[in-house]
This record gives C-alpha cells, sequence and structure tokens, in this order.
C-alpha cells in the first residue's frame, strides 16, 4: 500500500516537473506570468461594498478566463485596512499579491502614522471606477429638497438629528463633515460597520439621513422607501437612472460639495515593469467586458481607467486632500 | 495543585492590570451627550477580571475552593513529559511550517507522533504522513483555492499549479 | 393561497433535472467542508461563488443554499465528533454532544442532530413562506436598542451555563469580552488592545482561534492527559438498526425541537443577530424549561436538539432580511447577497414582485435540500462512527494537523495559528483548574454585537440610558431579560431559605 501510494506520488511529481518544465521553456520568451495563485487582498471585511466589487471582479475574470492562475480574493479588513497595507508592505517584491483599495487606502495611513505605510511605495495598476454619494432620506420624511432638508435639520435643534454612516474618520463621515461646514448645520453622527446596515437602519427610521452609495440604497429607492435629495459628483458624470439626481453644484451650493470612493488595485513595491503590464493588461480585460460596463451604469459609478504614473499622482493629491479634510474634521493634528 | 490555583490567579491579575493598562489608549469614561468611549468597554471588564481574580486569591488563602484544597500534584511526571512531548511537537510543527511549509511540517510532524508517540508500525506512520498532504493539497488548494503557507518550498509547487489550472 | 401556487412553481424550479443534481452535490460538498474545524457556511459560499456563473442565476442560488444547509449540517459532526464547533453556529451543540461522543453515543447525537436540523429547516420553510413580508417588518424595527436588548437576552438564557464556581465563570466570561474588544473600535475608528504592536491582533481575536484552540488542541490535551495516550477515542458502533431506534427515540425530543425552531427562526431573521444567538438561545432556553437542568452539559440529547433545531432554522430566517431589506443576517448571508448583485438581481422589497421564479424557487429549494441534507447525513453517519473508531494515537495527530490548519484558513495569517497554540494551551491549564471554558467561547461571539448596539443607541440618546427601557420591543426584551437574571438567584434564596427552615428546629 505504502509503496504503491509512493510510486503514484513520484511518478505525479516527475510528470507535473516534466510539463512544468516544457511550460517554463516554451514561456520564457513571452511576458510574464503567474506561477502561483495571485493573492487578491480586499482592505475591507466579509459582505461590504468593497468585498463584493472585489469578488465580482474576480468572478469576471473566472468566467471569462482573463487569468492563467486563479485570483484568490483574501480579507484583511482590520483596523479600517491596516492590517492590509502592512501586509502588503511586507510582501514588497512579491508579483503574486495584489489589493482592491478605497478610500481607507488613503485615511488609515494618515490616522495610524505607526503602521509605516507610505502608499506613494506601492505599484499602482489601475484604476477601474470611482464610486458616488448621495444624500438620502425616506419618502416618509416629506423632505424633497436640499432647502427642506437643511430647514429640518436645524428645526430638529442641535445634536437631535441623527446622520448615519461607516466608522469615524471614513468616508462617510467626512462626507458629513462636508454638509456640516456647507450648510452650517450639527447632525449627531452615528458609525454603523457597513453601509448596507445604514441603508436599513434609514428605512428602519433608527437614524433621520444617510450619505449612502448608490448601490446601498438602490433597492430602497426603487419601492419608494427613499429619497435621494442630491448627488455629491460634478455635474453631468453620472449615467443611468442615478443620473436625474441633481448634484449640488446643478442646485447651485458650488463646485466643491464633489466626493468620490476611489476602486482601484495596487500591488506591492518593486514587482518590476513586467509584472505590472500583466495586471494591467488582465484588469484592462476586466474594464472592458460587457460585465463591468453594466456594473458602472447600474450602480451609480463613474467610470475611471487610469494607470501608471498618472494613477500615483491621483493617490497622491486624494491623500494631499484627505490630509486637509482629517485636519478639519480634527480627525488628525 | 495548591500553587497552581495561585500561580493561574497571579499571572491572570497581572493579565488584567495590563489589559486596563492597555484600555487606557483610548477614553475609558463616559463621554458627554455620546456615552462610553472606546476604551471603556475593555477597562472596566478588565477590572472585573482583576476582581474575581482577588477573589480566587482570597479564596486560596482561606482554602474554600476545591483545587486551594487538593493535596494532589497539579500534573504528575508521567503527565507533563506527555504534554511536553505532545504540546512541544505541535509547537514546533506550527514553527516549522514558517520554514518548509505545511506540505514539509506536516508529515514530519505524523511521523514523529505515529511513529514515535504512538509506537504504529512505520507501514501506517508512513502512508498517512504522504495521504494527509496529498488530501489536504487537492481539498484545500485545488477545490477551495486556499494556498496554505509552503516557506522555502514554494517554487517546488509552480509545476504542480501549472499541471492543475 | 396564492402564496401557496407559487411554492409550487418554486418546487417544480427546485426539481429540474440540473438544480436536483445541484442540490445534492451542493448538499455533499456543504457537509465536507462545515465538517472541517474552522470552515463554516461562509467559507464554502465564499469559495464556490465564482464556480455559478457558469449556471443561471435561480440555479446558482439554488446551489450555494444546498452548500449553506449541507454546511450547516456539517457542522454538527465536528462539534460531535471532536467537540471542536466549526463555526459560531454549532458551539452549543458541543455543550452535549461531546459528552454524549465519549459515552460511546455518538450515533445517536449526529441522528438526533440531523433529525431535529430537519425539523428546524421545515419549520422555518413554512413559517419563511406564510410570514416572509410582514416579518420584514419586524426585521426593520430592530435598530441598534433592540439589537443591545436582545444580546442582554442571549446572555441571561446560559447564564446558568457556567460551573459552580463563581468567580471562575465570572472571569471567563469577562476574559472573553475583553478579547471580543481587540481590533478595531468602529465608533471611534481608533485600532485598539493591539498587543505589542503585532498587525495580526487588526483583525481582533476571531472566535474561531479561540475556539479551536480551547475544543481543540486544549480538549486534545486533556484527553490525552486521562488516557494517557491509550484508549479509544469512543466505543461507537452503529447499525441500520440502531439508526432507526435512535430516530424513534426522538419523540421525547419532539417539543424541544419545535421550540428551537421557532426561537431559532425569529431570532435569525434579526439582521444584526444570525444563527449562532439563536442556537445559544435555544440552548438556555432548553435548559431552563428542562425538569432536570443538571443533567445539561453532561449528555442530554435536548442539549443537542435545541440548538441544531435552532441554527437551521435561523440560517433559513437570515434568508429573510437578505431577500427584502437587501441586509445579512449573517456573513454567509452577505456573500449570498453579493452574489445576487453579481447575478443581476437587486435584493430589496420589490424582489418579491419582480423575480417571484427567483425567491420561490431559493424557498422550495430550501425545503428539497433540508431533505436531502438529512438522508446523506444519516447515510455518512457509519463513516464517521468508522473514524471514531481509529486509534487515538492516530486520530489525535491528524485532528492537531486538522486544528493548524483550520485555524489559518479563515485568515490566512500565521498569527492565527500561534495565537490558536497559545489559547489551546492556556486553556487546558485553566480547565485543570475547573475554569469554565464555554462562558469564553460564547462571550467572544455576542461581544462584538453587544458592544456597539449599546454605543450606538448611547450617540442617538445623547447618552440617555432609558433608551433601551423606553422603546416597546427593547423594553420588553430588556425586561425579560432582567427577569431571566434575577430568576436564579431567586430560586437559589428560596432554596437556601428553605434549607435555612429544614435546619431551624435543630
Amino acid at each position: 500500500m505504502n509503496k504503491f501510494t509512493s510510486k503514484i506520488l513520484s511518478a505525479a511529481v516527475a510528470l507535473s516537473v516534466g510539463l512544468g518544465f516544457t511550460a517554463a521553456v516554451v514561456k520564457e520568451a513571452a511576458a510574464w506570468e503567474p506561477k502561483k495563485p495571485v493573492e487578491f487582498v480586499i482592505m475591507a471585511g466579509k459582505g461590504g461594498g468593497a468585498d463584493r466589487l472585489a469578488r465580482f471582479i474576480q468572478g469576471i475574470i473566472e468566467k471569462n478566463g482573463l487569468a492563467s492562475k486563479p485570483f484568490v480574493p483574501i480579507n484583511k479588513g482590520g483596523g479600517s485596512g491596516a492590517e492590509a497595507l502592512r501586509y502588503l508592505k511586507d510582501r514588497a517584491g512579491d508579483p503574486h499579491v495584489i489589493m482592491a483599495t478605497l478610500n481607507s487606502y488613503y485615511t488609515t495611513p494618515l490616522r495610524n502614522p505607526d503602521i509605516g505605510v507610505d502608499i506613494a511605495e506601492f505599484t499602482p495598476i489601475t484604476r477601474l471606477a470611482e464610486d458616488t454619494f448621495q444624500l438620502w432620506v425616506t419618502t416618509d420624511s416629506g423632505i424633497t429638497t436640499v432647502d427642506e432638508y437643511v430647514a429640518a435639520v436645524k428645526a430638529a435643534g442641535p445634536g437631535n438629528w441623527k446622520m448615519g454612516g461607516t466608522g469615524k474618520g471614513q468616508e462617510d463621515s467626512l462626507v458629513t463633515a462636508m454638509l456640516e461646514k456647507k450648510f452650517d448645520i450639527k447632525v449627531t453622527y452615528v458609525p454603523y460597520k457597513g453601509g448596507g446596515t445604514v441603508a436599513k437602519e434609514l428605512i428602519g427610521k433608527h437614524i433621520d439621513s444617510t450619505v449612502n452609495n448608490p448601490s446601498e440604497q438602490a433597492g430602497f429607492w426603487e419601492a419608494g422607501k427613499s429619497r435621494p435629495l442630491a448627488s455629491f459628483t460634478p455635474k453631468g458624470k453620472l449615467q443611468g437612472r442615478f443620473g436625474d439626481i441633481p448634484t449640488f453644484e446643478e442646485l447651485g451650493y458650488g463646485s466643491d460639495m464633489v466626493y468620490y470612493m476611489q476602486r482601484s488595485v495596487i500591488a506591492p513595491a518593486g514587482i518590476g515593469e513586467d509584472v505590472q503590464a500583466y495586471y494591467v493588461g488582465v484588469f484592462e480585460k476586466v474594464y472592458k467586458s460587457a460585465e463591468w460596463q453594466e456594473y458602472l451604469t447600474n450602480k451609480g459609478l463613474i467610470p475611471g481607467w487610469l494607470t501608471g504614473s498618472a494613477l500615483t499622482e491621483y493617490f497622491l493629491t486624494e491623500r494631499e486632500a484627505h490630509r486637509q479634510m482629517l485636519q478639519a474634521a480634527g480627525e488628525i493634528d | 495543585m495548591r500553587v497552581a490555583e495561585l500561580s493561574m490567579a497571579v499571572v491572570m491579575a497581572i493579565f488584567s492590570l495590563y489589559l486596563m493598562w492597555k484600555s487606557t489608549e483610548l477614553p475609558i469614561g463616559w463621554i458627554p451627550a455620546e456615552g462610553p468611549g472606546g476604551g471603556a468597554f475593555p477597562f472596566w471588564l478588565s477590572l472585573g477580571m482583576l476582581l474575581c481574580c482577588l477573589w480566587m486569591i482570597g479564596r486560596w488563602v482561606t482554602r474554600t475552593s476545591p483545587p486551594s484544597r487538593s493535596t494532589e500534584p497539579f500534573m504528575t511526571p508521567q503527565t507533563l513529559k506527555l504534554f511536553l512531548l505532545v504540546a512541544g511537537s505541535l509547537a514546533a510543527m506550527i514553527g516549522l511550517i514558517h520554514i518548509i511549509g505545511v506540505y514539509g511540517a506536516v508529515p514530519l510532524f505524523l511521523i514523529f507522533y505515529i511513529r514515535f508517540l504512538g509506537r504504529h508500525s512505520w507501514a501506517i506512520a508512513g502512508s498517512l504522513a504522504v495521504s494527509t498532504p496529498i488530501a489536504a493539497f487537492l481539498f484545500f488548494e485545488i477545490a477551495l483555492k486556499k494556498t496554505l503557507p509552503k516557506g522555502y518550498t514554494e517554487p517546488l509547487f509552480y509545476p504542480l499549479y501549472d499541471f492543475f489550472y | 393561497m396564492e402564496v401557496l401556487g407559487l411554492l409550487i412553481n418554486g418546487f417544480v424550479i427546485a426539481f429540474e433535472p440540473l438544480n436536483l443534481a445541484l442540490i445534492v452535490a451542493g448538499v455533499v460538498v456543504g457537509l465536507f467542508i462545515g465538517a472541517m474545524p474552522g470552515l463554516g457556511s461562509v467559507n464554502g459560499v465564499a469559495i464556490l461563488l465564482p464556480m455559478t456563473f457558469l449556471v443561471p442565476p435561480t440555479s446558482a442560488v439554488i446551489f450555494l443554499a444546498a452548500i449553506y444547509y449541507g454546511a450547516m449540517y456539517g457542522g454538527a459532526i465536528s462539534s460531535i465528533m471532536l467537540g471542536i464547533p466549526g463555526a459560531s453556529t454549532a458551539v452549543a451543540t458541543t455543550f452535549d454532544g461531546r459528552p454524549l461522543a465519549l459515552k460511546g453515543q455518538a450515533d445517536k447525537a449526529l441522528v438526533a442532530a440531523a433529525a431535529a436540523s430537519f425539523v428546524g429547516g421545515s419549520i422555518s420553510v413554512v413559517l419563511f413562506t406564510l410570514f416572509a413580508l410582514p416579518l420584514a417588518g419586524v426585521a426593520l424595527a430592530f435598530g441598534p436598542p433592540e439589537t443591545f436588548a436582545l444580546m442582554v437576552l442571549a446572555f441571561a438564557t446560559f447564564i446558568g451555563l457556567g460551573g459552580d464556581d463563581i468567580p471562575k465563570t465570572l472571569f471567563s466570561i469577562l476574559i472573553g469580552l475583553v478579547f471580543s474588544t481587540v481590533g478595531l473600535d468602529i465608533i471611534s475608528g481608533e485600532p485598539r488592545l493591539i498587543f505589542g504592536g503585532l498587525t495580526g491582533f487588526y483583525h481582533g481575536i476571531n472566535f474561531l482561534v479561540l475556539a479551536i484552540g480551547i475544543y481543540g488542541i486544549g480538549e486534545m490535551l486533556w484527553t490525552i492527559e486521562i488516557s494517557q495516550g491509550e484508549v479509544l477515542m469512543s466505543k461507537a458502533t452503529v447499525s441500520f438498526r440502531r439508526i432507526l431506534s435512535n430516530l424513534r427515540d426522538l419523540k421525547g425530543n419532539i417539543k424541544t425541537m419545535i421550540m428551537g425552531s421557532f426561537l431559532g427562526y425569529f431570532v435569525g431573521i434579526l439582521p444584526a443577530a444570525g444563527a449562532t444567538p439563536g442556537s445559544l438561545m435555544a440552548y438556555g432556553v432548553a435548559k431552563t424549561m428542562s425538569k432536570n437542568p443538571e443533567t445539561y452539559g453532561k449528555g442530554n440529547i435536548d442539549g443537542v436538539v435545541a440548538p441544531e433545531a435552532a441554527n437551521n432554522a435561523a440560517s433559513t430566517g437570515s434568508m429573510l432580511p437578505m431577500l427584502t431589506l437587501g441586509i445579512p443576517g449573517s456573513p454567509t448571508t452577505a456573500i449570498l447577497l453579493g452574489g445576487m448583485v453579481i447575478w443581476g438581481l437587486e435584493p430589496g422589497p420589490l424582489v418579491f414582485t419582480d423575480h417571484p421564479d427567483f425567491v420561490w424557487g431559493l424557498i422550495a429549494s430550501l425545503y428539497a435540500a433540508n431533505l436531502f441534507a438529512l438522508l446523506i447525513n444519516i447515510g455518512f453517519i457509519p463513516a464517521f462512527i468508522w473514524v471514531l473508531k481509529m486509534p487515538f494515537t492516530i486520530l489525535a495527530p491528524i485532528i492537531f494537523v486538522l486544528c493548524v490548519v483550520g485555524g489559518y484558513v479563515p485568515t490566512q495569517s500565521m498569527h492565527d495559528v500561534w495565537l490558536m497554540l497559545i489559547f489551546g494551551v492556556v486553556g487546558y491549564f485553566m480547565r485543570k483548574l475547573d475554569y469554565p471554558m464555554a462562558p469564553m467561547v460564547l462571550a467572544i461571539v455576542l461581544g462584538p454585537l453587544a458592544e456597539p448596539a449599546m454605543r450606538q443607541s448611547l450617540i442617538g440618546s445623547q447618552g440617555d440610558v432609558m433608551i433601551f427601557f423606553e422603546r416597546p420591543i427593547s423594553g420588553t426584551i430588556m425586561v425579560i431579560a432582567l427577569f431571566l437574571i434575577v430568576l436564579p438567584l431567586i430560586k437559589n434564596m428560596r432554596k437556601r431559605r428553605k434549607r435555612n427552615a429544614a435546619n431551624g428546629p435543630n
């Protein structure tokens, strides 16, 4: 029995080594290809918006056979992505790991300098889209315009208007701070674990308003339970059903009421240009797929293909913008 | 047993103090109009742990809990030897995973345990040491696509990945 | 009876050859994934999600639901046979399942678990069919204060779970709660209790790490000490006749099954809760209602039946907020929800009217999955018993390997494996000194649900504690919970008074 198993094993090993060897010879001249499954790190927990998106991308890769080795999603959402960032820093030079990012890519290193991560060191792959934010209330509240909203918040008295959102110092709280400053109002910010919960809490009337992403409120909006008052996007950028929501700019509140959630993919430092080119190639196919384009329109995302040094520049500009926002909110010095 | 009971209570009391100190990195008080701060939960719960430890120490002094009356040894020399062998080999296996990976450390551990602790035949030890990693590889890496750590043995698996995907 | 027509239509969909094949395949896959310590339904569903692109959405969700159900059944298997809960939903099953296995009645416990799961699944599917939409409103009414009240109730129901040693039981609960706060404080967004600055602590202390450490490694060390490395794990025998007679013996447990099913279902539909609190509460209630509560934890078959009926009922229940509100009631449904989005189905209040085929096909397939899970599970019992009959010195190292791999896979970090070893060794020492371990594991499951809910409520009420009592639902639950906490104390006092009265004349 023992001998038999070991014989089979050695045969299998010999066979696969042989196969691998020929494959290596054939591919030598060709571009870089992954040699083992690629770790697709997600800097958020299971079930959240970022997680769903990353798994959707993985699904597109798998369904259309865009890569020779599987992309395996791994959630490292600890500490608002601090764990994921540190993990990528420690994996410098490893070509088999990439990461799906969101805006905590800027805010987490700013808020936790002790993790020692400088995002400028990472290798940019691509930006796939920018997710958007709207101001939402329940239909039952009777509020239909931003003016009525501001009046209602002021009438409620300081601190009595509850705004739900994700954790403090994250996107929702920054958008809320923008609102408070613009309209000189004061709301009580209640942090929840994820955007989906926030959306449900609004419909259950445990909070009075939210700044959800379109995908999180879409179901309730269609059912006539919630209503978007205005969109935090520039004029004419949003397409599809979300394009009909007025922007703050169109309503005459200035062009500074804009905030995006970036959806990008990055890799560790020092992976080599051929590796970078490989991943850009894979994600270009993802970006051009019918599934992705349909998702963008249906879920109210703004298409935004960006790669190379332009992407790095974009990251650094956004980091600076977030530094100022966090300082204004008193979250960092 | 008496010594062990006291030592555990004292160690846990010190651990509680450490937790309390660590909790103070965040506000531990009541923030007006907001409720307890971020450190409040762990701080006051650790204080509770500390009080429980003091209670246990008190009962040790008055000999009112069963382990503090027991005169049995906490571990007989026989038990201690077995514990050290098992826990030690387990720790060694986990340590080796960092270097030679799951597929190197697991067979070594199985052979050590089954052949030398269990005194089974080489045939049983050997076949399990070979079949367990193969089953694990097929189940976790191929079926579930969860890569297990491989340490420095990583490149040996490239041909296998090429073969299966 | 429009609903009935829709359901029949759903059954027609579920019994299409492709879908039926997927149900059977899903149940088998789920059973094995669930039976591995460390892998639960979340992993099964998450990993297999991309595969479902190959089939139409309705078939895909049917496949995933079958895996979900299979894994729920499978979770009981590792709880009973190895004493290691494979997922948090199966923790309560270990309390009595493990002692039964040690007594040589593993087959009895396994049959009971399968039958209870079937009853729980069946009752919950009926409830789902009849009351899906009105119950969605209940789920919406549950905000943070209600969630917190429910957690207090969950703690209250298992207050008697600990040992006789009060300071040690309290200590165990407290240390579990403190461990549950490690990681990120979501309210302030600050990292918390990052011991030694190790990045592995940023994701908190995973329940599985503690459970596998204590129940896997700790228990194995304990068994090795007791047996001095020699005896068999279990003296179980199995035959077809025994399985039948075991099934017949379960008649007396039907009341508990029904109680567990209803409780599990209603806790399951609440968005934050999911199956874990449901199964714990069912265990606690079964023990409280029982005429001889002292037999619990020592191998009472009701102690297996109640949580198993509840966790399967709850897993159907947690489909409800997912479908109607787009809110997952459990991590597994969160992934399923992601699947729906990928398939282009918009979960939300309109899904019942817009995609009736999908919803009712899913419900009917839940039912079919439930039936097949029962049959397949019982069919595998002899194989499981055969495994248990292997010499302990062979089984033990394999279980250790399973623990190490199971500790690694959920987060894919070696940090957690080391942590698990530490928990195992310290847990073993503590257990030798009569520290009860169950309260610690329960606390680390419920803590992360309770603390944010409490603080969110207080932020909303500007720091006013009365919010928990003023709102009708949370107020009611709180009062019941406080009653349950006070009740054992009164019972105790009365007992003491009686004893004093009896002693009085002397």
